[in-house]
């Protein structure tokens, strides 16, 4: 397990890859040309709209080329590749410390969105849209999620215990900016250290508290916190806000943090690189744009040949084809296995209702699996197919080894078209 | 160097190691004890007609899976399930030609027809009993007495009147020591198997409480001995093995315990209004046949479908 090593600095590699496409939302534009120099933490693509962020160089270099790039996503997206020049030199102003009591919260909004600051817990959700409710709704409570979502990820564990000042720090700018009087950081039963650690800060801050919570998958899920946390039910279709809650991970917090008080936009964020496949396991602080091929071989490099390769964790991570791409916001974890197999062999359902049992959407895995397999789309639509968040649960469970979750995404696709 | 592209495919990417083969081995583990009380009670014959069956129950589905070209599945264990559970639900004094036909037809006319283990409608042990009832109704009444094998009346048939008989002490029957079906006599050997399918998860106690439960509170309204209907017939089997078979019973627990409430009336029904002297069989098959309407009315609501509050806008200015 990686739970108990430090977390390490990623030298800063030759070139880096930086999506425009980091965020849910849309794309941002590109504002740099090729050969253009860039420095750290300087903004080389504007949000475009609402829902969208800015992003920004991770290194001072020279931009080589901005042309479509391999992604996590699996897709080719829109990339500024920078060649670094080994300085890592900053934007001046940008990294150092000051005081936020005197901006007003629109101002520490805009500043959260020009850092670029999305959720780091894999959705990667523009942070400024959750701390702007519509002015009806009333946040009471703002939850800092250290529920470690997956199996084998550790950086959430890492990050509690490492930069635990940064978490509280990032809670209360939050609470400060949705108004709400209390915080709560969440945190399960298998991290005791952590625990220990966040104890002491809380102690000594009003209006904070530490909820301790049995580990169960999926908790890390919003709509599950906030239901395990404070036993408030989001009605479907409703956002946390519509509860009175605003749910934000513990990494996210940090870089909150770092946005508001040092001026630093999000150009770095840690990850956990595990799995059978690599070398040396280890928690690493990675500059956003990394190729995971750099990430592997500061990990000592693979151990055999690789069967899979997981962009975040073994449950809703996306498989790559390619070591060649980078990290983005959303990159929690890099997985790589050597064990064959990887494939699981479907047989028939034997209606056990263990998918029922591990929905915690309280969904119909199997009857989705049924109908889409008889390509019933229009049956589909009473199986509430949209309300499914695609945790795996009920694909882990399936003795029958069905594809569930390959069903659930098919069944959405039709239904939208 | 080249690399080979390493795999892609959807998540998640681990799964549990419990597939249905281990499943169907826990079920398999699970009827040994009952298997060995048979053996003891009925004599080495019992044992033989287990093997019988189990062995024509994984060719019939080799070969049938061989001849219609699908997937050869008998490494699943299912089809060493159906074979003990069919061999259990017949007289122990059944010839030898018996239990193959009836092996056959459980695992062709019971689960292949319909397209195999997860597709039945109906448990396929049970069906094979009902067409042998049908087809050699001596040979599947035809009771005996443990250790010596002479010929007897089975308990439900003497307390249903007409044949002489006397009735088995609680003990006896709790511990398997009288006339009935090779696998159902041994109280005790089929509740340890029970607990371990409890323990291992593969049932729960839904239907086989609300079942056994539904048996005894209409014994105890109609002043019929609750205790000799648990014990005397196949209920403790059916309840436990037969009627919480995960393919052909209701999903939900609320399903589960209106699907066992169902049984036990029928069995009651059956046991005291019909024509025979026992119901645990005809039960469950009728109540297989409601799983799929049972499952429908018995959904439970997704996460975040709660009621609103108050009345609904759309209701105030009715």
């Amino acid at each position: 397990m990686t739970s108990a090593r430090r977390i390490e600095r990623v030298p800063i590699p030759g070139k880096v890859i930086i999506s425009l496409s980091q965020h849910a939302g849309k794309p941002a534009n590109p504002i740099v040309n090729p050969k253009d120099k860039v420095k750290t933490g300087q903004k080389i693509a504007e949000g475009d709209g609402l829902i969208s962020l800015p992003v920004h160089s991770s290194v001072s270099g020279e931009v080589l080329d901005i042309c479509p790039q391999p992604n996590t996503t699996g897709k080719d997206m829109l990339s500024v590749i920078i060649k670094t020049d080994g300085r890592d030199e900053w934007v001046e102003g940008l990294n150092s410390n000051r005081e936020y009591f005197c901006f007003y919260d629109d101002e520490i909004r805009n500043i959260i969105r020009d850092a670029g600051v999305a959720g780091l817990g894999g959705a990667a959700f523009p942070t400024h849209v959750k701390l702007n409710p519509p002015a009806l709704a009333e946040i009471d409570t703002v939850i800092i999620n250290g529920c470690e979502c997956e199996p084998y990820l550790t950086c959430d564990h890492r990050i509690m215990l490492e930069y635990s000042h940064g978490v509280i720090e990032g809670l209360r700018i939050i609470m400060r900016v949705t108004h709400a009087d209390r915080g709560i950081i969440a945190i399960e039963d298998n991290k005791p250290d952590a625990i220990e650690v966040l104890f002491r800060e809380v102690k000594r801050e009003p209006n904070v508290e530490l909820a301790v919570m049995k580990t169960r998958y999926p908790q890390g899920a919003e709509k599950q916190l906030i239901n395990a946390v404070l036993g408030r039910i989001v009605p479907t279709g409703k956002l946390p806000l519509d509860v009175g809650v605003v749910v934000n991970n513990v990494g996210t917090a940090v870089a909150v943090k770092d946005a508001v008080i040092k001026n630093k936009p999000l150009i770095d964020r840690v990850l956990t690189v595990a799995g059978s496949g690599v070398k040396e396991p280890k928690n690493l602080l990675v500059r956003i744009g990394t190729q995971f091929r750099d990430i592997i071989d500061f990990c000592g490099g693979l151990s055999g040949e690789p069967k899979k390769i997981i962009s975040g964790g073994p449950m809703m991570g996306i498989a790559q084809y390619t070591l060649d791409v980078p990290v983005v916001k959303g990159t929690s974890g890099i997985l790589v296995f050597n064990e064959p197999g990887v494939l699981p062999v479907e047989s028939g359902c034997i209606r056990c209702g263990r998918c029922v049992d591990a929905c915690p959407m309280k969904l119909f895995p199997y009857a989705i699996y049924r109908n889409s397999r008889y390509k019933k789309w229009e049956n589909i639509r009473n199986y509430n197919v949209f309300d499914c968040m695609e945790c795996g649960a009920c694909a882990y469970v399936c003795p029958a080894r069905l594809n569930l979750v390959q069903a659930i995404k098919i069944s959405k696709a039709r239904l939208i078209d | 160097m080249k690399e080979n592209i390493p795999v892609v495919s959807v998540s998640p990417h681990i799964r549990i190691s419990e597939d249905t083969s281990v499943i169907m081995r826990d079920v398999v583990i699970s009827l040994v004890p009952a298997v060995i009380a048979s053996c003891f009670f009925f004599g080495w014959r019992a044992l033989v007609l287990v093997a019988i069956s189990v062995g024509t129950c994984v060719l019939t589905e080799f070969l049938f899976q061989k001849g219609t070209k699908r997937t050869v599945t008998v490494n699943d264990f299912s089809a060493v399930v159906t074979g003990i559970l069919f061999v259990f639900v017949i007289p122990p004094s059944s010839p030898a030609w018996m239990v193959v036909i009836g092996a056959v037809i459980a695992i062709i006319l019971g689960k292949q027809v319909f397209g195999g283990l997860g597709y039945n409608p109906f448990n396929p042990a049970l069906v094979s009993r009902a067409v042998l009832l049908a087809s050699w109704p001596i040979h599947m009444t035809n009771w005996t007495r443990p250790f010596d094998g002479i010929s007897c009346a089975s308990p439900l048939g003497i307390l249903k009147g007409g044949i002489p008989g006397e009735l088995p002490e609680y003990l006896d029957m709790f511990l398997g020591n009288r006339a009935g079906c090779l696998g159902e006599t041994s109280v005790i050997a089929l509740l340890v198997g029970a607990a371990y399918l409890l323990y291992r998860r593969h049932i729960t106690l839904h239907v086989p409480l609300s079942y056994i439960g539904t048996v005894c509170v209409i014994s105890a309204v109609f002043n019929l001995n609750p205790l000799f209907n648990v014990m005397a017939g196949g209920l403790i089997l059916g309840a436990f093995f037969m009627a919480t078979d995960m393919v052909t019973s209701p999903i939900t627990n609320k399903g589960k315990v209106v699907f066992g409430i169902g049984c036990g009336l029928l069995t009651m029904l059956i046991r005291y209004k019909g024509g025979f002297p026992e119901g645990v069989c005809y039960s469950i098959l009728i109540m297989n046949i409601l799983t799929p309407i049972i499952d429908k009315y018995t959904e439970h609501k997704p996460f975040g479908y709660v009621k609103e509050k108050g009345p609904s806008p759309e209701s105030v200015g009715k």
